[in-house]
């Protein structure tokens, strides 16, 4: 059943991600994004990654994508769509380095596979049930965040105020 | 079936890297990138698994990364196309030397 | 080697004279904590960080003074800080400071003094902290105190404070007063460093810290180009002395792993062979750094050079003490100069060539400074002397006694040369303060001073009883009885050391009455318009110059020699503390004597060639005394002219010798300038056109290399991915196909 499920979601996931590539208009290619979103937090679900496919879909599928609608939206870019793939040689050349990359990559996860993971899985994945099973789906990821990652949290509470700042000063029109 | 999620997270990460080569609209440049992304937190959900909560966190780190990144290169966007009426990468080479 | 058996147990008396916890051999720590039970020293470190502090206040003045005079020369002006009705602060509180700081010194120094036991047989060191700790070297900032650190501390800061006061006057209308005392107490915390350091490796800093203060006060009145390069002469020459030095240091690290005396010279015997290549190496090259620093030919040429700083630094630095720390560290060394005969034949060689050579420039020379610059090369010639025949009390016993006539001489010419600058001001014409040949008849004008330079000149002289007589004496006697040491190898060399030593003293009293006879008696050159304004030196100055002068008259009775004791020399008995400094410095060079004795054997007690020990005093004192009434007469009857109408010395030989042997010259075409022909090449050949070509040939290559890479700059944002991806799969690629 799982399995089943997993490639459903790895198909839409497949395809919206090359929906996104393809798209003609930018708007078709955001909502190919955001099936691709949606698919692979479902894939989470299937991970038992709770908290973080409720986040994908949230921040994600929601809010950084919306985000990405209003700017096509105010720019009006809904028509200008003629020349945006560059086909011809260019396209083969990439393709060529995509596939070697691909390539490398399919070396990489078959060759070595789960076996190639450090650890033993089903401990790991057992260890992870309990601490959800003791603390909830949110408390298994809050914990270490607010404990052992504590400092690489708050550079990011940081990172985002800078980044907030950074995009108000450059969106805003000079006068 | 983590061999498979891997699998789907390279195709994700090798589609995405077509697309920032092969658009020139910066918006989808940009999707693009977001999808790359999305493949490695992918990854690291599926590794997390195995190894320990760690890979969820970092994902958390990822997102939250994105979330700057986007809401700063959309910015950018928006004042490149103040200046220059496009978003059509290939004209902004007003850095090149 | 005459017994292995001997050699032995005398290392072992060595052994536990040095280093008395066999649990810690070789531990300053160790040695300390021991030595501490007999006695403790009062405040060693104050005394020297003492003169640091009055550095530290006058130095602020000093910096005080110089921002006035930079606003002023800012605002086109030129400061003059006498020109207020009273002396500003900066020119106020360095007579405080400076000669205050000395006088705690030295009263402290003389408080330990008073409190060091006889018996004190081993140093006592004091540890502050420490300085380089790494695996293979490990050195402590610490103080060493024994006999031989206490006389140099007292003197260092006994006479140091009087020149102290009698700069206060010397000094008084100079504008860089605060930084004249800041230079000179910084000297002073550099030497206590020397002679109290507890190691070679600590001794250096000090080394280095007065030749240091050395060159900033030789080049003092910086503005004179001839001054400054003075300054700089002094110290690119004492540089070469250095680098045996440090050698040296390397081959004692080397052999000992560490550079601390105790130590080194508890274990020299043991280690070193007598004789051998190591010692005399190590020796050999101790003796180029003392060279250096004692101005011993053939780097003697800095020290006249140096009189271009005010006088008070001469008679402090290139008199009493900066110049005596070579024969300070040939004293401190005696062990392994003990070990080694060739050295020492060698050092007593250097110093009694040393010695005849100033002393034969000594009697042509017109300045006044000059003169006594040259007598001083000549007597540092006689410590080596002493030095290099094993007699290190009779080297220190010098050190002592020409510290005080030495810069009583000096101070004396520096109130002479003070009254003629003040003549110079009101004479026709140009006038040379320090040329002889315009003073003449002083001794009317300034009779305190020409009377205590009588005392110093006959203290030098040789004549007794003043100090020098007794020193000197017991130097040419050394040599002598070391000459005739039974199985001396070089006996027939020091018969010849001898004679020239007893000719050289001879030559002292001589050009030392033509100095006094020039200066103060006869008929006065200075000049009519000048003489008026010659005048007696003021009582700040003339107070240590009486001070001085008691020294240079009673300073010789530390060290009544017991044979002499009973004869007239020791007043048929009555001088007290017969050999006292001898047996003072004991402990210190004890180890030495005893090496030597089992070498050699005992020095010929018998009497030097020709008769007893109390005919040869009387000889010698004679001699000189004879010497300086033929020379009254000699020079006296010589009618001199003033500098600018005298057409200079007649005669090859007089001319050889007025222009110093042509050792300056020699050097300039020898050393000099082959050096800069050699520099020029370097730089027009191997840096123009070698290094040079080859930075731009890097330039042109990266600017090349640049260009070609700033073709992949094109703008466009799609293959910059591209090369990206294709970056990321090439490492990829390696990653997953090369495992």
């Amino acid at each position: 059943m799982t399995e089943i499920v997993f490639v459903l979601f790895a198909v839409v996931a497949v395809g919206g991600a090359i929906g996104v590539v393809v798209g003609r208009s930018p708007v078709a290619s955001l909502l190919s994004m955001i099936a691709t979103l949606a698919s692979v937090a479902g894939i989470y679900v299937l991970f038992e990654a709770h908290f973080l496919a409720a986040i994908q879909v949230l921040v994600y599928a929601g809010a950084i994508m919306v985000l990405f609608l209003f700017v096509i939206m105010l720019l009006n870019l809904g028509h200008d769509y003629r020349a945006d793939v560059k086909y011809g040689l260019w396209y083969l050349l990439s393709l060529v380095v995509v596939g070697l990359t691909a390539g490398a990559l399919l070396q990489g996860f078959m060759g070595t596979g789960a076996t190639g993971v450090r650890g033993d899985g089903a401990a790991a994945a057992a260890a992870i049930d309990a601490v959800v099973a003791e603390k909830g789906v949110v408390g298994a990821i809050a914990d270490p965040l607010f404990t052992d990652y504590v400092v690489a949290f708050e550079l990011t509470g940081l990172l985002l105020l800078v980044a907030i700042v950074a995009a108000v000063v450059l969106a805003k029109p000079r006068t | 079936m983590l061999t498979q999620a891997l699998l789907l997270s390279g195709a994700l990460f090798v589609i995405g890297t077509l697309g920032v080569m092969v658009r020139r609209n910066a918006i989808i440049i940009f999707l693009c990138i977001e999808l790359q992304l999305n493949a490695v937190n992918l990854a690291f959900v599926a590794l997390s698994r195995y190894t320990g909560i760690e890979g969820q966190l970092f994902v958390f780190f990822v997102m939250t990364v994105a979330a700057a990144e986007a809401a700063v290169g959309l910015a950018i966007i928006i004042s490149i196309f103040r200046h220059h009426e496009t978003v059509n990468v290939d004209k902004f080479n007003f850095l090149k030397w | 080697m005459t017994g292995v058996g001997t050699a032995e147990s005398a290392m072992t008396a060595l052994a536990g004279v040095l280093s008395p916890s066999p649990s810690a051999p070789g531990s300053a720590s160790g040695v300390a904590a021991q030595a501490a039970e007999q006695w403790e020293p009062l405040l060693p470190g104050l005394i020297v960080l003492l003169p640091l502090l009055g550095f530290v206040l006058n130095g602020i003045l000093a910096l005080w003074a110089a921002g006035h005079s930079s606003a002023a020369v800012r605002a086109g002006e030129e400061w003059n800080p006498f020109a207020g009705p009273s002396r500003p602060r900066t020119h106020t509180l360095p007579t405080l400071i400076g000669p205050g700081v000395m006088l705690l010194a030295f009263i402290l120094a003389l408080v330990n003094f008073a409190g060091m036991p006889a018996d004190l047989h081993d140093p006592v060191i004091r540890t502050y902290w420490s300085w380089i700790a790494t695996d293979t070297i490990s050195v402590d900032a610490a103080l060493q105190l024994d006999q031989l650190s206490m006389v140099m501390m007292l003197v260092v800061t006994g006479v140091g404070f009087l020149i102290h006061v009698f700069s206060v006057g010397y000094m008084k209308d100079d504008q860089g007063y605060p930084r004249y005392f800041a230079y000179l107490n910084l000297f002073v915390f550099f030497m206590l460093v020397l002679v109290l350091g507890s190691g070679y490796a600590t001794m250096f800093v000090g080394w280095e810290g007065v030749g240091l203060c050395s060159y900033l006060l030789i080049g003092y009145w910086f503005s004179d180009r001839d001054k400054s390069d003075a300054g700089k002469k002094a110290f690119i020459v004492n540089r070469i002395g250095d680098v045996g030095f440090l050698l040296a240091m390397f081959l004692l690290f080397n052999n000992f792993g560490t550079l601390d005396f105790g130590p080194i010279f508890a274990g020299a015997e043991g280690q070193l062979a007598v004789g051998g290549t190591t010692v005399t190496a190590v020796t050999l090259l101790l003796m180029l750094g003392a060279a250096g620093k004692s101005a011993q030919v053939p780097l003697h040429v800095w020290l006249p050079d140096a009189m271009a700083g005010p006088t008070p630094v001469s008679a402090l630095i290139h008199a009493a003490t900066m110049v005596t720390a070579g024969v300070y560290m040939v004293a401190r060394s005696s062990v392994l100069y003990a070990l080694a005969p060739t050295s020492q034949a060698v050092v007593a060689g250097i110093g009694v060539l040393t010695a005849l050579v100033a002393a034969t420039i000594a009697m042509q020379q017109y300045d006044i400074k000059k003169v006594l610059a040259y007598s001083t090369v000549s007597q540092l010639g006689f410590m080596f002397l002493a030095a290099g025949v094993g007699a290190f009390t009779a080297a220190i016993f010098h050190l002592v006694t020409h510290a005080f006539f030495k810069a009583l001489l000096f101070l004396g010419a520096g109130a002479v040369i003070h009254s003629m600058h003040h003549a110079a001001h009101h004479a026709d014409g140009h006038l040379d303060e320090q040329d002889m040949r315009n003073m003449g008849g002083l001794g009317k004008f300034m009779p305190v001073t020409c009377v205590v330079m009588w005392i110093a000149t006959l203290a030098i002289a040789g004549i007794w009883p003043f100090a020098g007589f007794f020193s000197k004496d017991e130097i040419i006697w050394y040599t002598a009885a070391w000459a005739g040491a039974g199985s001396n190898p070089f006996g027939t060399l020091y018969t010849v050391y001898w004679a020239v030593a007893l000719a050289t003293a001879l030559m002292t009293a001589f050009y030392m009455t033509r100095l006094m006879v020039m200066t103060f008696h006869g008929a006065n050159r200075t000049g009519a318009a000048g003489r008026s304004h010659i005048h007696e030196a003021p009582r700040v100055m003339t107070v240590p110059l009486i001070v001085l002068a008691l020294l240079s008259v009673f300073g010789g009775w530390i060290n009544v020699p017991d044979a002499l004791q009973e004869s007239f020399a020791g007043l048929f008995g009555v001088l007290p503390m017969s050999e006292w400094l001898h047996h003072w410095l004991e402990p210190v060079t004890h180890a030495a004597a005893q090496i030597q004795i089992a070498g050699f054997g005992e020095p010929a007690h018998a009497a030097p060639p020709g008769g007893g020990e109390v005919a040869w005093a009387m000889i010698s004192t004679l001699a000189a005394a004879v010497t300086v009434a033929v020379a009254y007469r000699v020079v006296g009857t010589n009618k001199y002219v003033p500098a600018a109408r005298d057409p200079g010395p007649a005669g090859v030989l007089r001319r050889a010798v007025y222009n110093k042997w042509y050792f300056d010259e020699v050097y300039d075409s020898l050393v000099v300038r082959p050096l800069l022909a050699a520099s020029r090449w370097c730089w027009k050949v191997i840096d123009t056109v070698v290094i040079d070509g080859f930075v731009n040939l890097t330039g042109s290559f990266a600017r090349l290399s640049g260009w070609t890479m700033s073709l992949f700059q094109t703008g466009q944002v799609n293959m910059y991915a591209f090369v990206l991806t294709l970056g990321v799969l090439c490492v990829l690629g390696a990653a997953v196909f090369l495992q």
